[in-house]
């Protein structure tokens, strides 16, 4: 069941430097919400933060609250690594773990928390996951061959379909496609619009087109000046956003006039 | 995809999952301290009351923490303070080792300690280790000198003209086998190829650099390498659009852009061989006198001096080995930082 | 291993080295004659040690007495000692090396890794001769209660008490060598782990940690495979050190012939290096022939070593290749 995010009053640090200041949005459930911005602007930073990935830096940290289904991640009491567990994570680059094979790879979340698994059981949970993940057809005859062996964009999916083995509420994305051909976009996007019926999706990219192309909510991150924190400018829908935005810096943007 | 949402839990997991309190590891710790404290005043040794503490400490926290947390808290928690426990017991020799020669050693240094030799011209002279620091010296320095041009222009070789041919690929091979080559066999290759041609009563100092050199080749060659790798090739390139010939590109370009690094890597390698005395014992022999000839008999050097001093074994004789370990620590601790220095000054400038 | 060589870089050369003419040619020969040096070197090592070691395998039997009758009876119990004293110091130092290398590399903070990855490389440098004078004044003398406590707690015991038999009333057994060596590998061990622990791609390490692993368990999911050849390549140059570091058993080992198990015994045989700096000074022609011998013999025990450790290397990376 996907969970909606409630972000109020986020400032985000790097030891001292403070990177991001005064976030404030709803995520909506079910949805692909996009981050759009200059490189440096924190957009990347703050979905870490959602994941509490950002304080694996030494000296990062973060104030404010983050609530995901009633509970802020943010309290002391919260497991970060069981937040990992419900808030999964795509990064920038395909980072298939190289030792592993395809199926192994698939299970490798998984088997952190069950130990031992029967092996119709992994079976069911590995097509599944790749099925998810629209990598099946081409990888069912390989599970056995590392992960490494394969192309960027099924490297990419198939990190996509190891964070969905593990059945989070939320999926984020750090500029999944960044590093990959036109091809495999393509496919990555279109697994974006399945997975959104599943997952809330929180995806950051530095491509508008992507962004108009794939998300239900827009966030415009932006630095008021070199050296000022990084802060959210606008958050709307995204049809509205890219039509009519209400903030000029936005429209600026958007229409490539600076950025 | 709509399989996905059958499994019931997940309608509601609670990120909120029983944990130990912050400070678990330091109440532990503390009643582990408080209980080899008690044992220590009931008159066990230090050592077992340390022990003990430590394995209370072991056992207790992954056992409240496997009752409280689970498996995987209690396998993390377990690592964690084995790791850390392993850096804390390894530590205790390495400071014990190094607190000794400075406590030992530094109250022996004087000026006559450092003037003076073991040869007495009067009854009463006072001795010192002055020889065995010439003889050191000098033998680092032939070795050096033998070492360096040989392991800097082999590394060229590898890196400017083998390309992976079948010699260099050879020399590789042999240069990682080298850096496994025992001390003491450089020692009896030296004193083999000496006595053969000299005759089996030969010693010098000499024979002793060429068994150093040995041992240091393959580490200036390793060193040289590695940095002679990192200099990018748009710079050989550049070069050779200048017309320049290629000798020219790697001695006025290459080696300089390399130089910090090459420095640093000469500068170990001689702090490495320095402290050597296996070999040396073999064919630089020992001697009393202050010998300022490197290519003509026995030579002292200060390992040689501080091993025969430990033969010896009475209260004089393990005094002057600390002082002289302390003055070769000191020694090697001093080319270890001229070494950082060095690769520091001649880092390529980054704005 | 090594940086390929862009085919870039060829063209150039050649065309540098027709045109540099004198100068390319005087260098390129010095660059060469370096190479071919090292080869001869080697080989030397070899050719000398043959040379002067051949008729030390089969000498007279009185040569190799009062213990022993034949080369083999004597180089045995030093293969014995060599190999004992070493296989200590790795079950000693292996554990605590990879132990400070997570230390350094993932768990502790900055403040403390940096000063504390100093005091590892320093002590790298510390010259063994130091490592046997404080082997043999200290240490022996304080693990004189554990020799006792050994033997007292585990001599009767069926399995262990054969390790533990009766101990040495100095310290100055196998297993203090043992300890000693350990102290001096750990620091080159611990060096070569902390190097390619930290080398893990933090993508890697990020991939485990936002599934949810626990440092420990994304330790074992990234680090450890990431790092194995390394590992390997760390034991296996530290179990060279050891098989021939000559003065730290030299100095703390009383020496014996006594062939048991018992680690903590009186007179164990020592090693092979120990013996020759031990022996060297008889200068007998007959007895020199044999101890350069036995130097070959260590010569090709540590070069097995570190042939099978780069093996075993070039394998694990083959394999990551495909």
């Amino acid at each position: 069941m996907a969970k909606s995010i409630d972000v109020s009053d986020v400032n985000i640090y790097y030891s001292d430097f403070l990177a991001v200041q005064g976030v404030n949005m709803t995520i909506r459930a079910g949805a692909v919400t996009a981050f759009i911005g200059p490189s440096g602007c924190g957009k990347s930073t703050f979905l870490r933060s959602l994941n509490r990935m950002h304080e694996v830096i030494p000296g990062a940290r973060v104030e404010g609250k983050i609530v995901v289904d009633g509970q802020d991640l943010y309290e002391s009491s919260v497991d970060p690594v069981a937040v990992r567990r419900q808030v999964g994570m795509v990064f920038q680059r395909p980072n298939p773990f190289p030792t592993m094979s395809i199926f192994d790879n698939v299970l490798a979340g998984l088997k952190l928390n069950s130990g031992k698994m029967k092996k119709s059981e992994a079976e069911a949970v590995v097509e599944k996951s790749l099925r998810g993940a629209n990598l099946w057809n081409e990888v069912k005859d390989r599970l056995n061959k590392p992960g490494m062996g394969l192309s960027g964009g099924q490297q990419q999916r198939l990190c996509i379909a190891r964070a969905i083995a593990v059945e989070p509420q939320v999926l984020l994305m750090d500029e999944p496609c960044s590093a990959l051909d036109p091809i495999s976009t393509s496919a990555i996007e279109d697994l974006i619009h399945e997975l959104k019926n599943d997952y809330t999706i929180v995806i950051v990219t530095h491509n508008m087109q992507q962004a108009a192309r794939v998300s239900d909510d827009t966030g415009f991150f932006n630095l008021k000046a070199t050296g000022e924190p990084g802060r959210l400018v606008e958050f709307n829908p995204t049809k509205k956003m890219f039509a009519n935005p209400d903030d000029p810096a936005t429209e600026a943007y958007i229409s490539g006039r600076f950025g | 995809m709509t399989m996905l949402q059958e499994s019931p839990d997940r309608v509601h997991i609670s990120l909120i999952q029983p944990r130990l309190p912050q400070f678990a590891a330091l109440i532990i710790a503390g009643i582990a301290a408080a209980l080899g404290l008690l044992l220590l005043v009931l008159g066990t040794g230090l050592v077992p009351a340390v022990l003990i503490g430590a394995l209370v400490f072991l056992v207790a926290l992954p056992l409240w923490s496997f009752f409280i947390e689970g498996r995987r808290g209690a396998t993390d928690r377990l690592m964690t303070s084995l790791i850390w426990t392993t850096f804390f017991i390894a530590l205790v020799p390495l400071v014990s080792l190094l607190w000794r020669v400075i406590a030992k050693g530094a109250g022996r240094i004087d000026g006559t300690f450092l003037s003076y030799s073991f040869f007495k011209t009067q009854i009463d002279q006072p001795v010192g280790i002055y020889h065995a620091i010439i003889g050191t010296l000098l033998v680092t320095l032939g070795a050096a000198v033998i070492s360096v041009p040989i392991g800097v222009m082999a590394a060229i070789y590898l890196v400017e003209y083998g390309k992976k041919n079948k010699l260099a690929k050879a020399i590789t091979f042999l240069v990682d086998v080298m850096t496994g080559i025992p001390s003491i066999v450089a020692g009896l290759f030296a004193f083999a190829l000496f006595t053969l041609i000299f005759g089996p009563a030969y010693v010098s100092g000499f024979g002793g650099s060429v068994a150093l050199s040995l041992l240091m080749i393959p580490i200036v060659v390793r060193a040289t390498e590695e940095m002679l790798r990192l200099v990018p090739d748009d710079l050989r390139e550049a070069a050779y659009a200048l017309g320049t010939p290629k000798w020219k590109t790697i001695v006025k370009i290459v080696v300089p852009t390399s130089l910090g690094g090459i420095l640093t890597g000469i500068t170990l390698a001689t702090s490495r061989v320095i402290g050597e005395t296996a070999p040396l014992l073999l064919i630089a022999g020992a001697t009393d006198r202050t010998n300022m000839n490197l290519f003509d008999g026995a030579m002292t050097t200060l390992p040689v001096l501080i091993y025969g001093q430990n033969l010896r074994g009475d209260e004089a004789a393990e005094a002057i080995a600390w002082g002289a370990a302390f003055v070769l620590i000191l020694i090697v601790m001093v080319l270890n930082l001229v070494a950082r220095i060095v690769g520091k000054i001649f880092a390529p400038k980054k704005n | 291993m090594t940086a390929p060589t862009t085919e870039i870089e060829d063209e150039p050369a050649d065309w540098a080295s027709v045109r540099g003419g004198v100068g390319d040619r005087i260098f390129y020969g010095l660059a060469l004659g370096a190479g071919c040096v090292i080869l001869a070197a080697l080989a030397g090592v070899f050719v000398f040690l043959a040379i002067k070691g051949a008729s030390g395998f089969s000498k007279p039997s009185e040569v190799y007495g009062p213990h022993a009758e034949s080369f083999l009876g004597y180089v045995f119990p030093l293969l014995v000692g060599t190999f004992t004293a070493s296989i200590i110091a790795l079950i000693i130092a292996v554990p605590m090396a990879f132990g400070i290398a997570l230390v350094i590399s993932h768990y502790a903070p900055r403040w403390i890794a940096t000063p504390v990855a100093y005091v590892i490389d320093l002590l790298a440098a510390v010259p063994s001769v130091v490592y046997g004078l404080w082997g043999a004044f200290f240490l022996a003398k304080q693990l004189v209660p554990m020799h006792v406590w050994l033997h007292d707690t585990f001599g009767s015991w069926p399995v262990l008490g054969a390790l533990f038999g009766e101990p040495n009333p100095a310290g100055r057994s196998v297993l203090t060598a043992g300890i000693v060596l350990a102290i001096m590998i750990l620091p080159i061990i611990t060096a070569i782990t902390r190097e390619v622990f930290s080398r893990t791609p933090r993508l890697h390490e990020e991939a485990a940690l936002a599934l949810g692993a626990t440092r420990w368990e994304m330790i074992r999911m990234t680090v450890f495979p990431y790092a194995k050849s390394g590992m390997v390549s760390a034991v296996m140059l530290g179990l060279g050190r050891a098989l021939g570091e000559t003065m730290a058993v030299t100095m703390v080992l009383s020496v014996g012939f006594d062939l048991s198990w018992n680690i903590i015994a009186t007179s164990s045989p020592t090693s092979i290096a120990a013996n020759i700096a031990l022996k060297y000074k008889e200068r007998s022609a007959d007895m020199l022939n044999v101890l350069v011998a036995t130097g070959l013999v260590l010569f090709l025990v540590t070069f097995l070593v570190n042939f099978v450790a780069r093996w075993i290397i070039g394998r694990s990376e083959r394999r990551m290749a495909r």
